[in-house]
């Protein structure tokens, strides 16, 4: 069976601070790496799941007779075979294991079949008779708050939010702060929309399900959060937690897609009704409805402001689409809310943000959460500002950066390191490139190969914006991260460690963070990392918020010390066979939850720290076909300190990669709830073609609460690269584009 | 049905249903996972391969359609334990994330750098435009075939 994702790994030299090769890089370059989808076992049999092609509908019968009695089929479950609860989610139990008499969305699970051939899987599923009767979908977020009651229980309610008694509303914040009417000279205001993006990581959700025999099960599966998956899986099972063991399988790219569970309960139903090992992979049709997505957004902003540009008042109205199930939206609303008047100091500010349930596509976690949809809205907002006042669009951002010491419309103070000046000066420093001559080659007109014209309608224009956001779990979370570490003697004497944590790998590095704390703490050689899974160790908490190279530090530091304390209260040696084994739990400073009526923090900190970035980017545009280039990003990051430079360079430019695609192309598109463009072919994200060069500096100033001083860097360059390519596509055109992403036919004039 | 084929190097059976594509094969009955199934339409060249030597996506060949063909996947790509200098590169550049779509370009680039061994940046650029990366931006990748190109 093959179902380990790497072994043991050991990092050949390499502490914090240091680039250091990535210890599953050659595994990854030889095609040996186990992703969730190459695992195998004796005696597999595949799974499949059939979806609904409704958005919303009644189930008024499911007749699975036919399809038990196909070749090769094994099992054929819905929400009855389900032994424990039916329901499960991430924060909130809101959604069936299986659908139970109604479906909420496009290609929500109704059935599981297990066969010999993932064709005769297929076919079988085909022969489920499942007779629907068609509801109205909701799918205008803003009617939502008058239609029917998706979730008439309204699982949100009672979580010590603000009562909004309006239909569908997942939550509602208000912050209110200062004087909210406080009137300046000027004022600027807009509305701002956002389509739907997909995380499009590139490993489908997979995974393997094993029984052991004794009535639990194994599953191997790629994911973000090993023990919040068990936590789900267990009760839906009818399972103790420890009969429940999930393990970390190889992770093809997460970016919050794989937060919420995929095929886990599904696979494990199948294994242990069947009693085989169950392997199951989804198409890329499939894996654009097998996941949540980056919240589409309406944002209406008005800022008022004096004429010596500083700031007086930010008032915002945001409404986030959540979609059929709760998922994360309840804390991307609060991120949203959070982030609105941007990295800026300003005295009052009233913001309202509401989420509401609906039949489209289910949203939660992707990169940046919240924090890049209103980044969009505020730095179109602060360049509008700057053009009333007739100021430089950065002097306007230098004149009410916000430092320490400043307060957040939520109340809380600036504590930590947060140094927005200076990425905002380091990034206006960064020369840009000169423009390149015309006529040449078209691969470097905009559109590329496709454009078949001279470039004489080919303009230029540079944009710049600066974004922030939180980094860990925030609002009073009881937010940990555990390892342990054993040291022992080998057969020569020497001294080794096993360092266990089950931060999950996603791609961004954090197997090399581990493996350089723990050479930098027990000053050792010889150190391996065990495989990641929920047996051995307590939880890692979740690779998100970029929150898990500071969470990892902390825990792998504290373990590390108290082994070598338990070492040197030995005598500092260990006889071969003897070894020192502790864990330990590692937790940032406290945080406190907002008050639902004032939107107020109730304690010093709604958030432990925050990141912030400035990115600049230079575009072309052909005005008359309506094609983009983007030439060139510079970018500034402030990352605390960095663990991994060359993986600290490669997140920037992964993340602004993702960014860009949600400026000029990423978009789920619907159509009364139905996902019409879900394939590489119709949803597109950038190419090689796409990327321009990604000019980055790194801002290091150590913030006083992270290990190390290190602050996690996967989202700020996602977070502000959409409002800087959309701001360079306004210098060029003198259009509004108040739409992301922007479509050819914005930038042709053609529509708004 | 039974068909015989040449994978890297290596003559070998499989017994397919006539309507598995190559990379099915591949993975599923002839033990080399390594050829990745990121999108199986064509679009983001993550199962890569070399058929007869000319570079294909696994998924859109039919594994019938190999039959008496010869197949270069990722893990044939070096020697007598030795990473291929194309591997070897994307190692040391940090061009590697996630890993997904790294085979595909592997096998992508060493194609590219055995037709051009000194590419052009729009050269490099267009040829692995039809390898999809979502985690790099793709700037590693052009460092590592600079490098690859370099050592050749």
């Amino acid at each position: 069976m093959r179902t380990v994702s790497a072994p043991a790994r050991k990092l050949e030299h390499g502490r914090v601070g240091e680039s250091v090769l990535r210890v599953d890089a050659i595994p990854k370059v030889t095609g040996e790496f186990a992703y969730s989808s190459d695992l195998f076992a004796a005696g597999m049999l595949w799974g499949h799941t059939l979806r609904s092609p409704h958005a919303h509908a009644e189930i008024e019968s499911i007749d699975i007779s036919e399809a038990v009695s196909m070749p090769g089929v094994h099992a054929v479950l819905t929400h009855e075979d389900v032994p424990g609860k039916k329901l499960y989610g991430l924060e909130f139990a809101d959604q069936p294991v299986l659908a139970i008499n109604r479906v909420r969305y496009f290609g929500e699970p109704v059935a599981l079949v297990a066969a010999e051939h993932p064709e005769q899987a297929r076919r079988a599923a085909e022969k489920i008779q499942v007779q629907y009767q068609p509801l109205e979908p909701v799918v205008d977020p803003e009617r939502a708050l008058e239609q029917e009651d998706l979730h008439p229980e309204r699982p949100t309610e009672e979580a010590g939010y603000f009562n909004d008694p309006r239909s569908n509303v997942v939550r509602t914040i208000v912050i209110r702060h200062g004087d909210p009417d406080a009137e300046g000279e000027v004022s600027v205001s807009g509305v701002y929309e956002l389509g739907i993006q997909d995380q499009a990581f590139l490993g489908p959700e997979s995974g393997l399900a094993v029984p052991d025999g004794e009535g639990g099960v194994d599953v191997y599966v790629a994911t973000q959060w090993l023990h919040v998956d068990r936590a789900q899986v267990a009760p839906c099972l009818d399972l103790r937690p420890e009969q429940v063991r999930i393990h970390l399988a190889g992770v093809g790219g997460a970016f919050g897609g794989r937060e919420d569970l995929s095929m886990q309960i599904h696979g494990a139903l199948l294994a242990l009704h069947t009693g085989r090992p169950i392997k199951i992979v989804y198409t890329r049709e499939e894996s654009f409805v097998g996941h949540v997505h980056r919240h589409p957004a309406r944002i209406w902003m008005e800022h008022r402001a004096n004429h010596d540009g500083k700031l007086v008042n930010v008032r915002v109205r945001i409404l986030l689409d959540g979609g059929a199930y709760a998922s994360s939206t309840t804390a991307v609303t609060s991120n949203a809310s959070s982030f609105a008047q941007g990295p800026y100091a300003v005295a009052n500010a009233l913001v309202e943000t509401t989420s509401v349930y609906t039949n489209n596509p289910p949203c939660g976690a992707m990169r940046g959460f919240g924090a890049v949809q209103v980044c969009f809205a505020h730095e179109a907002q602060m360049d509008k500002l700057a053009a009333e006042l007739a100021l430089d669009p950065v002097d306007l951002r230098l004149r009410n950066a916000i430092a320490q010491g400043d307060i957040l419309p939520n109340g809380q103070r600036i504590t930590g390191s947060l140094p927005v000046a200076e990425v905002i000066r380091r990034c206006a420093a960064l020369p840009v490139p000169e423009p390149e001559a015309l006529p040449r080659d078209a691969i470097r007109l905009p559109g590329g190969a496709g454009n078949v014209t001279r470039g004489e309608g080919v303009k230029r224009g540079t944009g710049f914006a600066v974004g922030f956001k939180n980094i860990c779990y925030s609002h009073g979370f009881d937010d940990y991260c555990a390892a342990r570490v054993r040291l022992f003697a080998d057969a020569s004497g020497e001294l080794g460690a096993e360092v266990h944590c089950a931060a999950a790998e996603v791609g961004q590095g954090v197997t090399n963070v581990i493996l350089q704390v723990a050479r930098t703490e027990l000053e050792l050689e010889n150190i391996t990392l065990a495989p990641h899974q929920t047996a051995t160790v307590d939880s890692a908490g979740s690779a998100s918020a970029s929150r898990m190279t500071w969470m990892a530090s902390g825990a792998v530091q504290t373990a590390c010390r108290a082994a070598r304390e338990e070492l040197e209260s030995r005598g500092g040696s260990l006889a071969s066979g003897d070894e020192v084994d502790v864990e330990r739990v590692y937790r940032h400073p406290q945080t406190w939850p907002l008050d639902p009526e004032t939107g107020q923090v109730q304690g010093e900190r709604a958030h432990v720290a925050f990141v912030c970035s400035a990115m600049k980017a230079v575009v072309e545009v052909d005005t008359e076909l309506g094609l983009t280039r983007v030439v060139w990003i510079g970018t500034a990051q402030d990352i605390g300190r960095a663990v991994n430079p060359q993986a600290v360079y490669g997140q920037i430019e992964g993340g602004t990669a993702q960014g860009l695609g949600l400026a000029l192309m990423e978009e789920i598109q619907t159509r009364d709830g139905l996902i019409t463009n879900a394939s590489f072919t119709d949803y597109l994200i950038p190419t090689a073609l796409d990327m321009p060069p990604v000019d980055a500096v790194l801002v290091e100033e150590p913030d006083p609460d992270a290990p190390y001083g290190a602050k996690g860097v996967g989202e700020p360059p996602t977070v502000v690269a959409t409002a800087a390519v959309v701001a360079a596509l306004r210098d060029a055109t003198g259009l509004e584009l108040t739409r992301a992403p922007v479509r050819p036919d914005h930038l042709a004039g053609l529509t708004a | 049905m039974r068909i015989t084929l040449t994978v890297n190097g290596e003559e070998r059976e499989a017994d397919v249903w006539a309507g598995e594509s190559l990379l099915f094969a591949l993975r599923e009955r002839l033990g080399l996972p390594g050829s990745k199934n990121a999108c199986e339409q064509g679009e983001c060249g993550s199962c890569s391969v070399l058929l007869d030597g000319v570079l294909v996506c696994a998924c859109l060949v039919l594994a019938a359609q190999a039959e008496g063909h010869e197949v270069v996947t990722v893990e044939g790509l070096g020697s007598d334990g030795r990473l291929h200098a194309v591997q070897e590169a994307f190692v040391q550049t940090g061009a590697v994330q996630c890993g997904f779509c790294t085979p595909g370009l592997v096998v992508a680039t060493a194609d590219l750098l055995a037709r051009r061994p000194d590419p052009s940046e729009d050269e490099i650029r267009e040829a692995l435009s039809g390898n999809l990366c979502r985690c790099t931006g793709y700037a590693k990748i052009f460092d590592a075939v600079r490098l690859a190109a370099g050592a050749a």
